[in-house]
């Protein structure tokens, strides 16, 4: 228990960002062992933030010190000011804008090396060849018939498939184009000629830090730091081919890419985790920390509307709104009081916990049969003796069962802790979710619904082994 | 004079001009008597006499509305009810044995209320099934649902018994008995009258019952008392034509 609290409350010099998908995950990582190896700053890593939205909210409120992000995002999606300065706008919020990586993330237009085309000027009037983009880029505003219109490519508007199946088509020849993150690192499976935005259509998504001022004025020695890291898009994409097609984990791609270039002394090397494994260990430290502080508080609770029958109605229903705020609202309430990662999860999830807990001990107290209250009062039992000795016992099958509950629900409301940046199975799960890729949605769907199987199979064997015998 | 002085000393429980109220409806009615050391009270009526309400009073379960109820020559209203009542013996209803605890776990409920240690605890239960007959096959580490209702009645008593009280109440303890373990559990009653000659207060419908155990029996009716005496006076001279009924079920 004081290891789970520990771990949360632990105080560190740097707190870095990340959202939820790899590219972003890498750059966190790189800029959290760049400082950790050329400073004696301790590092906090806070990745997997839900969205652009969240990220940025929690650096300004300086839940996280710096995080990875794009120009392009930060002009069109955070301030919503597309032309202006972003820097001066960022500047007034107390950000620093760093330098950039050096790679832009933006969309490309690729095709077969045999095509033999070179630019998108060059797909003018080419209605013979056969397109085949993405859902997403035929849906946007600034998408396909924002690029047919600015180049007058007058092409016909195409129909749109899986992002992920583009690519095998194209390589198989079934299609002659198609759209792409030009650091996919899916890409790196495949020699794909890259058509060069010859009229600058796509905006720039230069990948940045974002740095509160604050940590800039006092630790101005990490500014140098994380100027130094460099990476181009073709070396972007291999370290995310590493990550996402090899699955080698975002700690080792990370270390390796800075001992190349020289940016880590040998021998720092950090220990490398599976990412399922950290992801499982967070899961069950949110939630068995979560539903053990429910049950402090949900016991005593219904012992005592037990006691006082006149409030049992009002805790019962107030527990049971709880409930039905959804949870991703709920995780939302969150930020504003608590701000984002751990804390805030936990509270939400034990406010989840709270009413099948509360309301198993209150009906398992008031189900005691009154013979026996009786009995336990004429044998000279005070009213605390006759709670201890047979009330809570002969309760304790409703309790068990009641934490049953509220653990299985917190296994499966965990998963949406990720959003928050608490981490857990969740992250895996709206990763692959973002990459339309179910093998990583898997990586978290499948141990987090084991580990609600374990935990409910785990909870019937302990209350059965409780469970008054006779 | 002298005589009755002598017998409020002997009093182990002394009801005096009892009235109680449930709701707007009188209970019980002047109820007035003593129960000497040593003595079996049977306490007979209807469902609804009031018999039990009296056994709650006497353990402090209840307190009367006027009136005065001494157990141990102390008031009941100004004693501390918990030390009362773990220096009285109650048998209940139904036996109301605690499901998950063991029968031996049961009979040391009292004695480990009052702090006695394990070695004391374990001899006393022995003893004390050794006395209910109850000493073979392990019966100290079964559960109640292990047990016939017979068996359970008897724990009990025994539970009733553990701490060695100098009053023991029971609440209609074999009413819910076949009629055979019902007589058993009478005869077993009568046995340990014999041997242990503890003052008892004994409630029953069954007025068989109370004339085999009771040394006074008090008929009550309607929170009343109607008559009361020894078996032989009672059934020589019945007061009214209710008590005259009630006896004729004897002969049934």
């Amino acid at each position: 228990m004081f290891f789970l609290l520990g771990a949360s409350l632990g105080a560190q010099d740097v707190a870095i960002g990340s959202k939820l998908f790899s590219e972003s995950r890498l750059l966190g990582e790189i800029m959290a062992q760049a400082i950790e190896s050329q400073t004696d700053l301790t590092v906090e890593r806070r990745f997997g933030l839900g969205g652009s939205l969240i990220a940025f909210e929690a650096l300004k409120s300086g839940s996280v010190d710096i995080y990875p992000e794009y120009t392009g995002t930060i002009s069109e999606a955070i301030l919503k000011e597309s032309g202006v300065d972003y820097e001066d706008e960022l500047n007034d919020l107390g950000i620093l804008a760093g330098e950039s990586f050096g790679f832009n993330n933006s969309y490309i237009l690729i095709t077969a090396e045999t095509a033999g085309l070179s630019a998108i000027s060059d797909l003018k009037n080419r209605g013979d060849l056969r397109f085949g983009f993405s859902n997403e880029f035929v849906k946007r505003g600034d998408g396909f018939a924002a690029l047919n219109q600015a180049y007058g490519l007058n092409l016909p508007e195409p129909k749109g498939m899986n992002h992920g199946l583009a690519y095998r088509a194209l390589a198989e020849g079934q299609i002659d184009v198609t759209d792409a993150y030009s650091t996919d690192g899916k890409l790196q499976e495949f020699g794909f000629q890259h058509l060069e935005d010859d009229q600058n259509f796509f905006p720039e998504y230069l990948a940045i830090p974002l740095i509160r001022n604050k940590l800039a004025q006092e630790h101005p020695e990490i500014l140098g730091i994380l100027s130094q890291i460099k990476i181009d898009g073709s070396k972007m994409r291999e370290l995310n081919y590493l990550v996402e097609v090899m699955g080698s984990p975002i700690e080792k791609v990370a270390y390796d890419f800075l001992l190349e270039e020289g940016l880590v002394s040998k021998g720092s090397k950090p220990s490398f985790r599976h990412p399922i494994i950290s992801q499982t260990i967070e899961h069950l430290q949110l939630t068995i920390l979560a539903t053990l502080i429910a049950i402090l508080i949900a016991v005593p609770l219904g012992i005592y509307i037990s006691f006082k029958p006149r409030f049992a109605n009002v805790v019962l229903a107030s527990t049971g709104v709880i409930q039905t705020v959804p949870s991703l609202a709920l995780l939302g309430f969150m930020i504003p009081l608590f701000g984002i990662g751990f804390t805030p999860a936990i509270i939400a999830l034990l406010l989840y916990a709270l009413l099948p807990i509360v309301r198993n001990t209150y009906t398992g107290l008031q189900s005691t049969d009154p013979i026996l209250i009786e009995a336990g009062r004429a044998l000279g039992m005070t009213n605390w003796q006759i709670l201890r000795m047979v009330r809570l016992p002969l309760a304790a099958s409703f309790i068990m069962a009641g934490i049953r509950t509220a653990l299985t629900i917190n296994i499966g409301t965990a998963t949406l802790a990720a959003f928050i940046g608490a981490g857990g199975l969740g992250e895996s799960i709206i990763t692959g979710i973002n990459l339309n890729d179910n093998s990583i949605i898997l990586q978290g769907a499948i141990p987090a619904a084991l580990l609600a199987l374990l935990a409910d199979w785990g909870m019937a064997a302990l209350a059965k082994k409780l469970e008054p015998r006779g | 004079m002298s005589l009755i002085v002598t017998l409020y000393i002997c009093a182990i429980v002394s009801l005096q001009n009892i009235d109680k109220w449930f709701d707007g409806t009188l209970v019980l009615s002047d109820i007035t008597f003593q129960v000497k050391e040593g003595e079996t009270l049977c306490l007979i009526g209807p469902s609804g006499s009031g018999k039990s309400t009296i056994l709650k009073l006497i353990n402090g379960l209840l307190k009367p509305d006027s009136g005065k109820v001494e157990v141990f020559g102390k008031n009941v209203a100004t004693s501390d009810d918990v030390e009362l009542r773990r220096k009285i013996g109650f048998v209940l209803q139904q036996p109301a044995l605690f499901p998950h605890y063991t029968v031996k776990q049961n009979i040391e409920i009292v004695p480990k209320l009052l702090g006695w240690n394990d070695n004391k605890c374990a001899a006393r239960t022995l003893e004390l099934l050794d006395l209910m007959g109850l000493n073979s096959g392990r019966m100290e580490e079964r559960y109640p649902s292990q047990l016939s209702g017979g068996q359970q009645q008897r724990i009990g008593i025994a539970r009733a018994l553990a701490a060695d009280p100098a009053l023991i109440l029971f609440d209609e303890p074999f009413s819910a008995l076949d009629s055979i373990t019902r007589a058993d559990l009478q005869d077993e009653v009568l046995r340990l009258k014999e041997k242990l000659r503890k003052t008892t207060v004994f409630v029953t419908h069954d007025i068989r019952e109370a004339f085999k155990l009771g040394d006074v029996v008090v008929i009550l009716d309607e929170g009343r008392i109607i008559q009361m005496g020894a078996p032989e006076e009672i059934k020589a001279n019945p007061s009214s034509a209710f008590v005259e009924r009630f006896i004729d079920r004897d002969n049934e």
